[in-house]
């Protein structure tokens, strides 16, 4: 398992305009927006927060996240299975299913790693806290990523090839960002569409996420939704994933 | 010994049939040829060997194993390279080598066949750098990296270009003189007849006849015809004295002289005997082509063409 992992991370990081996308357009974003003035001071439509306290790191941390699960791992799958490089696995003792667990750990491992930096950088640039519920905030971060990496999973194993996994990723994405909250704050969504939102995953991670950093415990309805999500979801891919 | 055995394999897909009815065995240290034109059901047998498909009838064994009940036990001693497959784009040589070297038991050495498939220098080069020959080496390389038994080769030369075609058959003859027994499938006459020890010949599902390339040709049992310019004048009775000779008959100075059996050495000899010299002299067999059409009213050739 070592050396496939070593192996996958190796040719994500040759693919590196994609990667730079995936890692660094969340912390640009992060750092160019974070600094207009406006950002950091307090806003009534939050609730007295301002951007920068937990509305803007939350929303790219979902970023980084969603494009990892609806744009990088379907890519990698569905042009894998496209182009027959599973099926040649699957004529070996190990089987396919080893690269797909390499592929899934090298999108969570950089999907941390973003994180991680957006914390770093939002402190050390922006002033903002570090996750003040620190151990929920990795809790829910981890389920989160894990749902949000399984829907990706069902993705990859719906789409012909890799250029409709493109496609349909974003198709996805952009809704699930909207009612996530990334253009308009799910505080000043109509109730409607936040109730949406509460149920779409999106709603629920980007939730947990700016709870636990602003130091309160994440909503329960929001934990129920992530992990129902999760094994829905991770069943479904276990049950639709085609190997050629 | 048979180190595959396949009997009765049936396979459907929906609503047609890909194989009807396949039985054959492969024995070890032989190179042993599936050859039949696209769509015979030549790749869903050999994926039913490899465990790649389940079979709605009959047996598969390799090496005595099931493919299907035991999976494993036949991965580590079955290489398979299979048509339209490839590796990521951006893989070094190297980089795959090693990789599926980590996935057997008891791996060969990657470094010494990536020195036997000749592709040493191209080491650290990208797979999508690599022209269709290389690939094609790269593709047995991984197909032996796991030190098997049999390997199995599918349509392995197609797609290239005379001279690789003839590297890459260079380099199937020396794995065999490695000791690993081979299964390749083309629809290639000329690719079974250069290589192959024994053929199966396979027609729309079904097993037509299995012999050596020399003994299916003898199957048609078809005439040989000798063309030749003499050098002098020459009475057709002369010739047809010989028992070989079945006919002859001239087109210009040319001379078409038809026959059985040692037809091209006795002509010649009794042409040297009076003193006179076949120019431009051509003898035309019957190949494994006219055999398939013999047994199969259909030809290979077309397909290929």
């Amino acid at each position: 398992m070592k050396k496939i992992l070593i192996v996958e991370t190796k040719l994500h990081l040759r693919e590196w305009p994609a990667m730079l996308f995936t890692i660094g357009l969340p912390l640009g974003l992060l750092l160019i927006l974070g600094s207009m003035p406006g950002f950091s001071k307090a806003d009534p439509a939050l609730g007295g927060e301002s951007v920068n306290d937990t509305h803007m790191p939350a929303m790219m941390t979902m970023l980084a996240m969603m494009t990892l699960a609806f744009s990088v791992l379907p890519g990698f799958l569905a042009s894998y299975r496209e182009q027959g490089i599973l099926r040649r696995m699957s004529t070996t003792p190990v089987g396919p299913a080893r690269v797909l667990g390499a592929q899934l750990v090298v999108s969570w491992v950089t999907g941390i790693i973003t994180t991680t930096l957006i914390i770093v950088l939002g402190r050390l640039v922006l002033g903002t806290a570090v996750p003040k519920q620190f151990l929920g905030f990795v809790l829910m971060f981890l389920l989160g990523s894990a749902a949000l990496l399984a829907m990706g999973l069902v993705l990859s194993a719906l789409v012909p090839n890799g250029k409709t996994a493109s496609g349909v990723g974003s198709l996805v994405m952009f809704p699930l960002m909207f009612v996530g909250g990334m253009w308009i704050p799910r505080e000043s969504m109509p109730d409607v569409m936040r109730i949406i939102g509460d149920y779409s995953v999106a709603g629920p991670f980007a939730q947990t996420m700016r709870d636990t950093w602003a130091g309160n415990a994440p909503q329960l309805t929001h934990v129920l939704v992530v992990s129902v999500a999760l094994l829905v979801f991770g069943g479904l891919a276990v049950r639709l994933f085609r190997w050629e | 010994m048979k180190v595959i055995e396949v009997e009765h394999l049936h396979k459907r897909y929906r609503d047609h049939v890909a194989v009807a009815d396949v039985s054959f065995a492969v024995d070890e240290g032989e190179i042993f040829g599936v050859l039949g034109p696209n769509g015979a059901g030549k790749t869903t047998t050999v994926e039913c060997v490899a465990g790649l498909r389940v079979p709605d009838g009959g047996t598969v064994r390799v090496a005595g194993l099931d493919p299907q009940a035991d999976r494993n036990g036949v991965r580590e001693i079955l290489g398979v390279q299979l048509q339209s497959s490839h590796l990521p784009e951006k893989i070094k040589v190297w980089e795959a080598l090693d990789l599926y070297a980590s996935f057997y038991a008891k791996p060969a050495d990657w470094r010494e066949l990536l020195d036997r498939v000749g592709l040493t220098d191209k080491r650290d080069t990208l797979f999508g750098k690599l022209s269709g020959g290389q690939r094609q080496r790269l593709s047995v390389a991984l197909a032996l990296v796991g030190n098997p038994r049999v390997a199995v080769l599918d349509e392995l030369t197609t797609g290239l270009d005379p001279q690789a075609r003839r590297n890459t058959w260079e380099l199937v003859e020396q794995v065999r003189d490695s000791g690993v027994t081979i299964v390749l499938v083309t629809h290639f006459m000329e690719e079974a007849e250069r290589l192959c020890d024994r053929v199966a010949l396979i027609d729309a599902g079904r097993v037509a006849a299995i012999d050596t390339p020399a003994g299916l040709v003898a199957q048609v049992d078809s005439e040989q015809r000798l063309r030749f310019r003499p050098s002098g004048p020459i009475d057709d009775s002369v010739l047809l004295a010989l028992p070989e000779v079945a006919t002859v008959s001239r087109n210009g100075g040319q001379i078409l002289v038809t026959g059985t059996g040692n037809l091209a050495q006795v002509v010649t000899m009794t042409l040297a005997h009076a003193q006179i010299i076949p120019h431009e002299l051509r003898l035309e067999q019957a190949s494994l082509d006219d055999a398939f059409v013999a047994l199969t009213g259909r030809s290979l050739s077309e397909e290929t063409a």
